[in-house]
């Protein structure tokens, strides 16, 4: 029951923040360490980088086409605008990275 | 010069503490938690009021981003470390290897303060780099395996991963200055 409302509730959110098909992903900062580290999403999906740390982390593109500060218990999303494989990682704590693997 | 007899006395100190834990006996020269949550703490300060001296004498971008953001850590750190021993009821005890850790880092900032220009943002980076790596050391041999409430064991943890951050990023501002 409270799963199908989960889904249900899950559904209408998708309905009114992104077009058909995409969806969430949600990357926690938690312990100065992106989790899940590798995460596979389509083109129109939407990245949600969830800080739950003491400080500010960064998501930051190696190759710059993506650079978001997420404050200490904040959330900021990112729409994924092209396909390709992204190394990532935190400016200011560069033994942070993660993976991001964009299918069209 | 003054950088490494500061480490080498900071090492000794800590080694000592080490020895005594490594023959498993619990002779005096063994932290304890309040000792430890004083050496943290002081550590976090040191590297603030460095932050500050450089905000004010620097004018590089990237120093001056780099500072801004031990403010920031190193206050969130000890906000949590403050928040931490009252909840526990501990009075963090001042000691020898705080005492060394607070003279090691004003002796750097009144050798730092007759620099200027490039020369003082390459010593600060220099300093950062190796200020980070004793602390960070001091923490994964001494400091946290002689802690043992739980939670401030967890607090060094964090707080290790957050300064390993701190030593790389400060490795690649300290690049710029080669
Ligand atoms: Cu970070």
């Amino acid at each position: 029951m409270r799963a199908g409302m989960i889904v249900l509730v899950a559904a209408l959110s998708a309905v009114l923040v992104a077009p058909a098909g995409a969806k969430t992903v949600t990357v926690m900062m938690d312990n100065v360490a992106y989790v899940p580290v590798n995460i596979s999403a389509r083109v129109g999906d939407v990245i949600e980088w969830k800080n739950v740390d003491l400080v500010a982390h960064t998501a930051t593109a190696r190759d710059k086409s993506f650079d978001i500060t997420i404050l200490p218990n904040k959330t900021r999303t990112l729409t994924l605008k092209k396909a390709g494989e992204f190394d990532y990682y935190c400016k200011f704590h560069p033994n942070m990275t993660g993976h991001i693997s964009v299918k069209p | 010069m003054m950088l490494k007899l500061f480490a080498a006395a900071f090492a000794a100190v800590l080694l000592i503490g080490g020895a005594a834990d490594a023959q498993g006996t619990n002779s005096g020269a063994k932290l304890n938690d309040a000792q430890i949550a004083h050496i943290a703490y002081t550590a976090g300060l040191a590297d603030i009021a460095n932050a500050r001296q450089a905000l004010k004498k620097s004018k590089n971008k990237d120093i001056r981003a780099f500072a801004q953001e031990m403010l920031r850590d190193h206050k969130a750190v000890n906000d949590k470390a403050l928040a931490l021993v009252k909840k526990l009821k501990v009075t963090p005890q001042n000691n020898d290897t705080s005492k060394a850790i607070a003279k090691g880092q004003a002796d750097k900032r009144a050798e730092l303060a007759k620099l200027k220009g490039k020369a003082f943002d390459k010593a600060y980076a220099d300093n950062e780099v190796a200020y980070h790596k004793t602390v960070n050391s001091a923490l994964e041999s001494t400091l946290i395996p002689s802690a043992t409430n739980p939670e401030l064991k967890s607090l060094l943890e964090t707080g290790l991963k957050i300064f390993q951050g701190h030593e790389q990023h400060a490795e690649h501002v300290a690049a710029e200055f080669k």
